[in-house]
């Protein structure tokens, strides 16, 4: 059963290659330099003939494999599909669904240009996660923990926070001195809100039983604060910042939209101005890839420092 | 020796929800001697766990003082171990780093004696685990070693057993008395199980509600190890429940004489 599982993707692969080059292209499209897709499907074939073959020696590997195969093998068949109803029949309307052939050779021919425009808002992101991380943190344990911070910072942080941060755009403009700081203050203050109630309710939901342990066991006050209150709030802390992190993500697409001059934000709006399709839908490839690797990190993070957890969210 | 506890006009008082005050406790004078097990026992609402929680220095006494060894008592010390009803274990550390949590934070760390505690409970071989891969019994062994580091004067225990399967309960027993003649510290426990407090206590200290206050202190001069069904045990046992029945309105009898 399950060796028949691990050969559906090589058998899926195979019959879309066979499809793809069965069919001929439409004439509606502008041809591609060469037959991305086509090539993708035989290495993706490759692939699969060499999973197929090491899961017939490793029993471990197949089991896993088999697991994943069924879905693996639907991904192909809907881009075979995709790829029938753009390069082959353009049943879609050719300017807004261009071919798979383009939007793979786009990835591949320009990607030096679009690898810059990433690192560029990589750049920008990671500045602004960083700081937003740590001062929301910082004010999440304060406002927990001191009965004054709460008194008078909480009511501004639930004043302040939910407004989206690209409303902020006019006053952050004339207040910085670079589009770069200026983009990286609004993701700073997209991730800083989540984090921050998150992380304060946290605390404020510690049950008081742990502390009355530590004061039992004799540790001060200073102490009690960062070996139990922190470690008790951090699932919470933790679930603040992947709200904070998916916030972010708009926030710079947004920023970026409105006056970079770079960035791969500003690629997509200024390839959709060009009505240069494929590349945008290149862009929307590299996006994806970038945000799903961050969140991706970040649990993997907090699967490294809280083990104890089996985890609320499950990514 | 050390560890002598003793209670003088003390009195707590609670607002309940409707927001009447209610005197968990009033006037209690107690004296627990210096290396004695002593149990708190009664119906629910006689201030058996607010006592626990005020020699604990957890809360503050409205009225009268307590003392440990003639110092007053205020706040929460290493000098009096709490075990809870639940584990109160912390979940993001090993029983090993547990266990070793007062030490730490007292700046006395010392391997050896984690080591040492860990093997007085039964629980050598589980430094790596974590809380939630063991069962209550276990957890509750941790606590009880975690409350043993740094050698408190008085081990404070509220209802510990409470959670836990019949058999695992007299386990711990067993093993709370054996670890108590060896060590000798005052253990105060409040429990609602009149059997375990036959079996393991000196004194059992028998409290009513409505204000909470005692009743009376009923020695149990029964030599270790305890019987459960011999007849001096089940003799003890039957006057701490003729006490307790009495706890609430007092019956009049159908006639007179």
């Amino acid at each position: 059963m399950k060796t028949w599982k691990s050969i559906l993707p090589l058998i899926a692969a195979v019959a879309v290659l066979a499809v793809t080059c069965a069919v001929p292209d439409s004439a509606a499209h502008p041809s591609a330099k060469r037959p991305y897709f086509a090539l993708l499907v035989v290495g993706v074939a490759l692939l699969a003939a060499a999973a197929f073959l090491l899961g017939l020696i490793r029993p471990g590997f197949r089991a896993r494999y088999a697991e994943k195969a069924p879905f693996l093998s639907g991904l192909l068949t809907f881009l075979c599909i995709l790829n029938l109803l753009t390069a082959k029949m353009a049943t879609l309307p050719v300017l807004y669904f261009p071919s798979l052939d383009r939007v793979f050779g786009v990835l591949i021919e320009d990607a030096p240009f679009l690898g810059a425009c990433l690192l560029y808002s990589l750049r920008i992101q990671l500045t602004g996660w960083i700081c937003g991380a740590a001062a929301g943190c910082l004010t999440g344990v304060a406002i927990g923990f001191s009965r004054r911070v709460r008194y008078w910072v909480y009511p501004l942080v639930r004043v302040l926070g939910p407004i989206p941060s690209t409303a902020w755009v006019p006053l952050v403009l004339v207040s910085f001195p670079t589009m770069v700081s200026a983009s990286a203050f609004l993701i700073a203050l997209a991730v800083w809100f989540p984090t921050t109630i998150l992380t304060s309710s946290g605390i404020a939901s510690i049950p008081n039983a742990y502390f009355e342990a530590a004061a039992t066991l004799g540790a001060s006050g200073r102490y009690t604060i960062l070996r139990v209150g922190i470690p008790a709030a951090m699932p919470s802390m933790f679930i603040g910042l992947f709200n904070g992190t998916t916030a972010s993500f708009i926030t710079l697409i947004t920023a970026e939209m409105l006056g970079a001059k770079y960035g791969i934000g500003w690629y997509i709006n200024w390839q959709k101005d060009m009505m240069a399709y494929a590349n945008v839908y290149a862009g929307l490839i590299v996006m994806s890839v970038s945000c799903y690797g961050m969140i991706t990190l970040l649990f993997r993070v907090r699967d490294r420092l809280l083990v104890w957890q089996k985890g609320v969210i499950k990514w | 020796m050390v560890g002598e506890i003793a209670l003088s006009g003390v009195g707590k008082r609670y607002e309940n929800p409707q927001g009447e005050t209610v005197a968990a406790l009033y006037g209690v004078d107690l004296r627990i001697e210096p290396g004695s097990f002593v149990s708190l026992i009664g119906p629910s609402g006689c201030g058996k766990s607010t006592m626990l929680r005020l020699i604990a220095g957890l809360i503050a006494p409205d009225e009268g003082t307590l003392t440990l060894d003639g110092a007053r008592l205020s706040k929460p010390g290493s000098d009096r171990g709490f075990m809870f009803q639940e584990h109160t274990l912390f979940p993001w550390l090993s029983i090993y780093e547990n266990v070793a949590f007062g030490l730490r934070a007292r700046g006395i760390y010392h391997a050896d004696e984690v080591q040492a505690l860990l093997r007085l409970v039964g629980l050598e071989g589980f430094e790596k685990y974590y809380p939630h891969q063991l069962s209550g019994g276990m957890c509750q062994r941790a606590a009880l070693a975690r409350a043993l580091a740094g050698r408190p004067k008085v081990l404070l225990l509220d209802e510990p057993l409470g959670a836990l399967d019949a058999f695992t309960r007299m386990n711990i027993q067993d093993e709370l008395l054996r670890i108590w003649r060896e060590q000798r510290m005052t253990m105060v426990m409040v429990t609602h199980d009149v059997d375990e407090a036959v079996y393991l206590s000196d004194q059992i200290v028998v409290m009513t509600p409505r204000p909470g206050r005692i009743t009376r202190i009923v020695p149990v001069k029964l030599a270790h190890p305890r019987a459960r069904s011999s007849d001096d045990f089940l003799h003890c046992r039957a006057e701490v429940l003729r006490l307790l029945d009495f706890g609430g309105v007092v019956q009049e009898p159908d006639y007179y004489l």
